[in-house]
């Protein structure tokens, strides 16, 4: 009986130390000399492993950092400081990176934009995209079924009542994961502090009437208030210049149809659902 | 000819997820993605076929002389996580982009029940060296297989509408059943 159980214990313990001591030694032939600056550049990063910068996650991008194939400023959910850090790290010099945040480029919520159907499907923007287009009236407008919601690994986003999508941006990073699922293009990171057009529809101001109240209707309005020429209207859609605007706001209190945001603009509202369809 | 019946027989007749029901967490936790499910499948395959004759050595040299068979399992998971560890050392040392391609899963296997079934059903069945290395590679292809089926399956269910009390596991579940059954009409082909 003692016998016995000597007998095990010795040879399982035999046996796991000569299984520890040959993998020191294997360690030892096999150790792989990696840059010290890696785990400097990894504790550096957010560790949000969100895949903003291409790579599948915040020590993937330290490798390719480290080994020349990633950007310094790669890391778009780290911001200003993770920049400045890593460019430390590296001993290279950066400038002052503007903080970025993602904008929603359309005001067609269920109150001013018209559904030409009802969707049944499958509740993601990018199935709806499929299906004839969606079923908003407007072909550039945001489908409201909140992808990009599904997409943000910070919460930074949630469908408001609305129908359309409202960004924290507290929370929000900049990283842009939310601009790649969007199947319209609604979603799109810009400086946090550029004032925007909020509407993408290139239509004639006529047909934008006939399926949005809240649309561009390329009317030249704001062109023509503009004292610093920040403002064209292209495609009868305007666009601002952020090196020439200064955010004075006479273009938007001009505007017909409401549809240009000056940052910093006061927070819309409070977001109350996730993932849902528009009401 | 014994060999090529012992191949066919662990790869689909005896499916080792399918029909005998090991290793079925990295089945439904790695399905999701066909290039996942191949990786992890190739892996797999690889430390099957390892561990196998590793455990085979370690149980014909040391547990059979010494009359300790009934160690079996507590050895066995020694060298198969000792031998997992070694793999991954010479892997990260001798080919980087195959062990980064790799990632999580190698470690997973360590984990991995079908690796310890395959060696403790090979010395039950006093498998010989080559014999246990084809079970390996039988066992091994077999595992990839479920993998790849249930990935092909799950990729396709993404775009799917499904009744909300079956989303996620509960259909992941429903699907493995039905995979299992289908695997289940080969049972009896190979006698072996």
């Amino acid at each position: 009986m003692v016998q016995g159980i000597l007998a095990a214990v010795g040879l399982l313990g035999s046996l796991g130390l000569l299984f520890g001591i040959g993998l020191v030694i294997a360690g030892r032939f096999l150790r792989v000399e990696e840059d010290p600056r890696i785990a400097q550049v990894t504790e550096s990063l957010p560790g949000a492993n969100c895949g903003a910068c291409g790579f599948s996650g915040c020590s993937g991008f330290a490798r390719a950092l480290i080994a020349g194939g990633a950007p310094v400023e790669g890391c778009r959910a780290g911001g200003d400081s993770t920049v400045q850090k890593l460019a430390a790290i590296l001993g290279r010099s950066v400038g002052h990176t503007a903080r970025r945040i993602a904008r929603v480029l359309c005001g067609g919520d269920c109150h001013s934009a018209v559904q030409r159907a009802r969707y049944d499907g499958v509740m993601d923007c990018r199935a709806a995209d499929l299906v004839a287009g969606g079923p908003k009236g407007c072909p550039d407008g945001c489908l409201g079924l909140g992808s990009c919601v599904e997409a943000c690994p910070f919460g930074a986003l949630a469908i408001g009542p609305d129908g359309l999508p409202v960004v924290d941006e507290q929370r929000c990073t900049g990283c842009g994961l939310c601009e790649l699922v969007c199947p319209r293009g609604v979603i799109q990171v810009m400086d946090a502090g550029a004032s925007y057009v909020r509407c993408l529809s290139t239509l004639p101001g006529k047909q934008v009437r006939q399926v949005c109240r809240s649309g561009c209707i390329g009317c030249l309005i704001c062109q023509r208030a503009c004292d610093r020429e920040a403002i064209t209207v292209l495609d009868n859609l305007a666009s601002i210049d952020p090196a020439r605007c200064d955010g004075c706001g006479k273009c938007a209190e001009k505007c017909p149809t409401h549809c240009i945001v000056i940052t910093p603009a006061p927070a819309r509202v409070e977001p109350v659902r996730v993932g849902s369809g528009p009401a | 000819m014994k060999l090529l019946l012992l191949l066919i027989s662990s790869a689909l007749v005896n499916n080792i997820v399918l029909v005998r029901f090991l290793g079925t967490c990295p089945f439904l936790g790695t399905s999701r993605q066909m290039k996942t499910a191949v990786s992890m499948g190739l892996a797999t395959t690889f430390v099957l076929v390892g561990a196998g004759v590793v455990t085979w050595i370690v149980d014909r040299a040391v547990l059979v002389p010494m009359q300790l068979s009934y160690l079996r399992t507590l050895a066995f998971i020694l060298v198969i996580a000792v031998f997992v560890q070694f793999v991954e050392m010479v892997i990260r040392k001798a080919n980087q982009a195959l062990y980064e391609a790799f990632g999580i899963y190698l470690a997973l296997i360590t984990t991995n029940c079908a690796v310890l079934g395959l060696a403790l059903m090979a010395s039950n069945k006093a498998y010989d060296l080559a014999e246990t290395a084809v079970f390996g590679v039988g066992t091994g292809l077999g595992f990839t297989l479920a993998l790849v089926l249930m990935a092909g399956i799950r990729e396709e269910l993404a775009y799917t509408r499904v009744p909300k009390a079956f989303e996620g596991t509960a259909l992941a579940l429903t699907i493995a059943g039905l995979l299992s059954l289908a695997f289940m009409g080969f049972s009896g082909m190979v006698p072996i």
